[in-house]
């Protein structure tokens, strides 16, 4: 079974981004990308069913700049076998990264296509699904648990009361959540085994894309500000003011 | 033209979410039709009939559509979209699970999680954890949309939409669904609650959440936690708080033992009032904190519970 496992490079979780002044974007100067940590969890997951034997190759996919090509070569160092680089200097839209990935899924024929749920710069969580429509592909999003069956997989998933289990033949796709693994870090011999590992450079147009972004951003700013209020003496003076002050008791 | 909303619910109660969501859908302009997509589901289209703004709702009932699962409210959701300009949901786990779906095959970019309406096409929405806000023009004939259900008003029941069942498309491919698991609680929902009691790392175990439990019971509040404490097992996952997990609003959010990070603080930092119990008087949470305690969380929790008693609780 190959496993298909598009990855985003993304301002690491641990970065505070400010907006710019202009309001035209988020400050992304000198600051820390790592790759998107769902989709790290999906390549960690693809590993796992490859060295349980449930899966033969997995390819890795990036759609971005040049420094995206840094995010494969992580990914390769985790475990992963090759990679493709579809070049876009410019901001993807999910919709057209669905569209990309399509591209690059028919060319590759993978049984599973595993993502992250979200990414966590833009907060869209919808490639998955975008891709899984256009495809006309079975989708389990926000994925906790992966079985591979006879028939396909078995997915359990947290929605909103709980956890709901999935069944469904391949090729499918499942998107992440938390919950599913942690990722492994890789080793230095790894690392240095996944310089040698080859990736494929590709562009939109290749693939019949038009990249050009349907939503115009008119402006980026700072949400409203919360300033911290006081410190209370005691569990008394707490319960005191939220009756009288907030009066929310 | 008129705006569609896909209505949240469980088939027997309509989720409170579809009123943000058909106020949203109120203020892009023109007519608003709920669609009721479910399996003996007409106790939620008696319900949605109701709700002030809304001018008709479609029934799609049919077994396929028990769980809601994607491929199907995609199929049924695209045999009535020609008529809408704009179809909106809440972004809730079924309806972020579902909704892109309808806009890829509709060849539109979703607008996910919108927190307002500026006009029929200028939408903001959160970005980078909520430490940004994007205003986007889309350029796409129609719209397709989810709702943080948080930030806008719940419609009332003042409305009597006409009724007109459609008709169930089989989708073309499906999952197929095996179990669902999920947690029984009487206390009110997470989403909804008017006070919630949320507990993190600090909690220690699965066992010292019963203390946020008896204060929860005590105050009709919902319990929730932050991702530490559901990943090491403390709460189950439905209970988590933030960027990733569920947004809230409530009018009065307790911190027990959460250091505030911001992947949580994206996901509770619009309730009303703030209280953060932490024994580091550095956490972060104290920063958004209305009211901060510092000091052990298992002395001041019992003291919280006998404080309340003193007041009526
Ligand atoms: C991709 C991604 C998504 C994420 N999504 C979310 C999300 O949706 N929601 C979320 O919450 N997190 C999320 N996180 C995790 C987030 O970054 C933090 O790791 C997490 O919120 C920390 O949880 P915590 O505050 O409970 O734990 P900690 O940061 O460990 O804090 C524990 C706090 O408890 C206090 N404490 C300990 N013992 C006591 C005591 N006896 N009395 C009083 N105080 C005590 C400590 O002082 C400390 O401040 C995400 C992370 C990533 C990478």
């Amino acid at each position: 079974m190959k496993i298909l496992v598009p990855v985003k490079r993304a301002v690491d979780y641990n970065v505070k981004v400010r907006v710019r002044p202009d309001q035209t974007g988020v400050d992304l100067v000198n600051v820390k990308m790592s790759m998107n940590p769902f989709c790290e969890i999906a390549v960690e997951e693809a590993i796992r069913l490859k060295e349980k034997g449930a899966a033969s190759e997995i390819v890795v996919v990036s759609i971005g700049p040049a420094q995206a090509q840094e995010t494969i070569r992580t990914a390769l160092a985790m475990g992963a076998d090759r990679g493709v680089h579809v070049t876009a200097d410019v901001t993807v839209e999910p919709l057209a990264v669905a569209k990309i990935l399509k591209g690059v899924a028919e060319a590759e024929s993978p049984e599973l296509i595993i993502l992250g749920k979200q990414a966590i710069d833009d907060d869209s969580n919808a490639t998955g699904q975008m891709l899984a429509a256009l495809m006309g592909l079975p989708q389990a999003t926000f994925a906790s648990a992966i079985e591979k069956t006879e028939a396909g997989v078995n997915v359990t998933r947290e929605i909103d009361g709980g956890l709901q289990t999935l069944s469904m033949p391949t090729p499918a796709i499942i998107t992440t959540d938390l919950r599913l693994n942690e990722p492994r870090y890789a080793s230095l011999p790894n690392i240095m085994k996944a310089k040698r590992k080859p990736i494929d450079a590709r562009t939109p147009d290749e693939f019949g894309v038009d990249i050009t972004p349907r939503l115009d951003v008119l402006k980026v700013t700072a949400p409203p500000k919360r300033d911290a209020g006081v410190k209370v003496d005691s569990v008394a003076d707490l319960v005191g003011r939220l009756k009288n002050e907030a009066g929310v008791l | 033209m008129a705006a569609l909303v896909i209505a949240e619910h469980d088939n027997v109660t309509l989720n409170d979410a579809t009123r943000a969501a058909v106020t949203a859908a109120i203020q892009i302009g023109g007519e608003v039709h709920v669609l009721v997509g479910g399996e003996n589901c007409a106790s939620v289209v008696q319900q949605a009939a109701k709700l002030t703004g809304v001018s008709k709702v479609l029934h799609a009932d049919a077994p396929v559509l028990n769980r809601k699962l994607a491929e199907a409210m995609e199929t049924v959701v695209l045999s009535v979209a020609d008529g809408y300009q704009a179809l909106l949901t809440p972004a809730t786990a079924s309806g972020k699970n579902f909704m892109p779906r309808i806009a890829a095959r509709l060849d539109v970019m979703q607008i996910s999680d919108i927190t307002a309406v500026e006009s029929a096409d200028v939408f903001v929405r959160p970005i980078y954890a909520g430490n940004a806000m994007m205003t986007v023009k889309s350029s796409d004939a129609k719209k397709v949309i989810t709702v943080r259900p948080t930030t806008f008003a719940k419609t009332g029941d003042e409305g009597a939409a006409g009724i007109e069942t459609i008709d169930v498309p089989a989708p073309a491919v499906a999952a197929r669904f095996v179990s669902e698991e999920l947690s029984r609680s009487d206390r009110p929902e997470l989403a909804s609650a008017k006070i919630v009691i949320s507990g993190g790392r600090g909690m220690g175990n699965s066992e010292n959440f019963a203390l946020l439990e008896r204060v929860a019971d005590k105050l009709n509040a919902a319990v929730g936690a932050s991702r530490a404490a559901v990943d090491a097992g403390f709460a189950p996952n439905d209970y988590q708080v933030g960027q990733t997990g569920k947004v809230v609003a409530p009018e009065l959010y307790i911190a027990v033992g959460i250091s505030g990070a911001i992947q949580h603080l994206a996901g509770m930092k619009d309730s009303r009032i703030i209280v953060a119990i932490n024994k580091d008087a550095d956490a972060p949470i104290f920063s958004v904190a209305d009211y901060g305690l510092v000091t052990d969380l298992f002395q001041a929790i019992p003291e919280f519970e006998t404080e309340l008693d003193k007041i009526g609780y």
